[in-house]
């Protein structure tokens, strides 16, 4: 099967610090994988290089059998970290959402019929339907996700790159955001995404690439998260531990607690919690 | 009404007006660009960039619209590419690059002291000067970026946004950013012998920020900026005729108070809101 991309010993480097070393990587039409590694592993340059944003220094980097050469790559959706987008910038879900049809909506600056239709379709697929006029800012981390997700899918990608897509929201919110890529897996849509999150990548994806500055393994996590590559890595001590056909990962316990670090800590308070307190602020639901 | 026309009797009131109109929502236009990339000094660097070009296009004897024009392309595409090549970040490649622009333009005044021409309008501007060329000058500039804005307004409005993520999605923008560059230079020169060197930088900036206060949606800001820059354009030279103040300062001290009076009424919204909030809980 010809690979949807494909790393032939790819190497990269800011000036003559090199961040990539010899990467060969395959992705398959409907592969659902993750990057894994320390920060400075190299994940989002490599999600980069992918993307045609950044060019290898040395090396092949094809998306659809052809060479990029330079060009960014076709029919890929992309979605940023939250971390980086202007959340003041005076735009609406709506209008973030049309940016994923720049390239297919006609010369006229407002959006046509299909353009809008488009809109509410992928806004509906993803449980935002009701947030078209809202601005970017006015939404939880999960809707915020969303948005920049329906923006990748509104372009009709074969292929979709998500940097840390389960930083900077909660718990609950990144399970949500693994589970609807899933979702998005089942019906077809290759999937890379970069994550911290060892265990939630154990839980939830079929593949995973562990990386820092060059491939260290990459196959199916029950596989390929041992303690050595784990510590070959991230270049420290982890704990491997399998329970009830799952898989914990965990940096591995010092032999110390809090009280060898901080001999004397200052106590806090802990308040009587009175009705008053809990009238109406505690009690508000979490939205995601 | 005869108290309101009477002004426009005068050939000069009539361009004037005109061309502060036109300048005033040009300059709102692009401004809503120029302040959401965060590049509020660029406007009032290239404008000092461009009065060395004019200085050397006089020098040379070319065309002023040409000479000035093209230095001050050349101008915005060096600062483009040194940010985009080197660690220098833009506000310093900006002062580099524009003051010693302006100061090529000062050298060369000094050296030459036969000048005839004042160059006293192209550093405070003299809309009372303004000729019915020019008006059609700064018709023609506006009117090429309108077009330009009109239909490359989602390019431009997702490179504003964020440029790298626009590139994947098959914006060329490295060349948008050098076709704003152009018009950012076409704009400024227009602008130029009608609100000064030294004024463009707040007719760039204020209808823009006044305009984000008033909305979150990026179609309103530009209608709305656009709006503002024209409207103070009009008013500013109606009150400079009658208090009789230099038409450039009055449109820009015009602007910095709807400026302050759209700050007081948003914030005193805003403490409101927040007030009514507190009540329900």
């Amino acid at each position: 099967m010809q690979p949807l991309v494909e790393l032939n010993h790819v190497a990269f480097g800011y000036g003559s610090e090199p961040v990539l070393e010899d990467i060969c990587l395959h992705l398959h039409p409907g592969q659902f994988a993750a990057l894994v590694g320390p920060s400075g592993a190299g994940k989002t340059s490599l999600l980069k290089l992918i993307l045609g944003v950044l060019q290898p220094a040395r090396g092949e980097i094809c998306v659809h059998g052809k060479s990029l050469n330079g060009r960014p790559a076709p029919r890929v959706g992309y979605v940023p970290q939250l971390e980086s987008v202007d959340w003041n910038f005076p735009v609406t879900v709506e209008q973030v959402v049309l940016m994923g049809r720049v390239r297919r909506s006609g010369v006229w600056p407002w959006p046509g019929v299909e353009d809008r239709r488009r809109v509410r379709e992928v806004l509906e697929r993803l449980e935002i339907g009701g947030l078209a006029g809202r601005h970017i800012r006015d939404l939880s981390g999960g809707q915020q996700q969303r948005v920049f997700l329906a923006r990748a899918l509104i372009a009709e990608p074969d292929l979709l790159v998500l940097d840390e897509p389960t930083t900077g929201v909660d718990m609950r919110t990144a399970e949500n955001v693994l589970h609807m890529l899933a979702h998005l897996n089942q019906q077809g849509m290759t999937i890379l995404i970069t994550t911290h999150d060892l265990n939630a990548a154990a839980g939830h994806l079929p593949w995973v690439v562990c990386l820092n500055r060059r491939v260290i393994a990459q196959g199916p996590p029950d596989e390929i998260f041992t303690t050595e590559t784990l510590n070959e890595t991230y270049r420290g001590d982890m704990l491997v531990i399998r329970q009830d056909g799952m898989l914990f990962v965990q940096q591995k316990p010092h032999g110390h607690t809090y009280h060898d670090l901080v001999p004397n800590p200052v106590a806090g308070e802990a308040m009587p919690q009175t009705p008053e307190s809990n009238n109406g602020r505690l009690s508000s639901t979490v939205s995601v | 009404m005869d108290v309101f026309l009477q002004p426009f009797q005068f050939e000069f009131f009539r361009n004037g007006t005109l061309a502060a109109v036109l300048v005033g929502g040009l300059c709102g236009l692009i401004g809503v660009y120029i302040v959401l990339r965060g590049m509020s000094y660029i406007g009032h660097g290239l404008s000092h960039a461009i009065f060395g070009g004019a200085v050397v296009a006089f020098v040379m004897t070319w065309n002023f619209y040409l000479g000035a024009g093209l230095w001050g392309f050349l101008a915005a595409v060096l600062i483009n590419q040194t940010v985009r090549r080197t660690r220098i970040s833009a506000d310093a490649a900006i002062g580099v690059i524009t003051t010693a622009s302006f100061a090529i333009g000062v050298a060369l005044i000094s050296r030459y002291r036969r000048f005839t021409r004042s160059f006293d309008a192209a550093l405070f501007g003299n809309i009372l000067g303004v000729t019915g060329q020019d008006v059609l000058v700064v018709a023609a500039v506006t009117l090429m970026v309108g077009a330009i804005i009109f239909f490359l307004y989602k390019q431009l409005l997702f490179t504003t946004f964020d440029a790298e993520v626009a590139q994947v999605y098959g914006v060329k923008t490295e060349w948008i950013d050098t076709l704003f560059s152009l018009v950012l230079a076409a704009a400024l020169i227009a602008s130029m012998q009608i609100l000064g060197v030294t004024l463009i930088a707040a007719a760039l900036v204020i209808p823009a920020i006044t305009a984000r206060l008033l909305t979150d949606s990026f179609n309103r800001m530009i209608v709305l900026s656009t709006l503002i820059g024209a409207v103070t354009g009009l008013i500013g030279m109606y009150l400079s005729y009658y208090v009789d103040v230099s038409s450039g300062a009055t449109i820009v001290l015009l602007q910095a108070t709807a400026f302050g009076l759209v700050l007081m009424i948003t914030s005193l919204q805003k403490r409101a809101a927040r007030r009514l909030i507190h009540t329900h809980l």
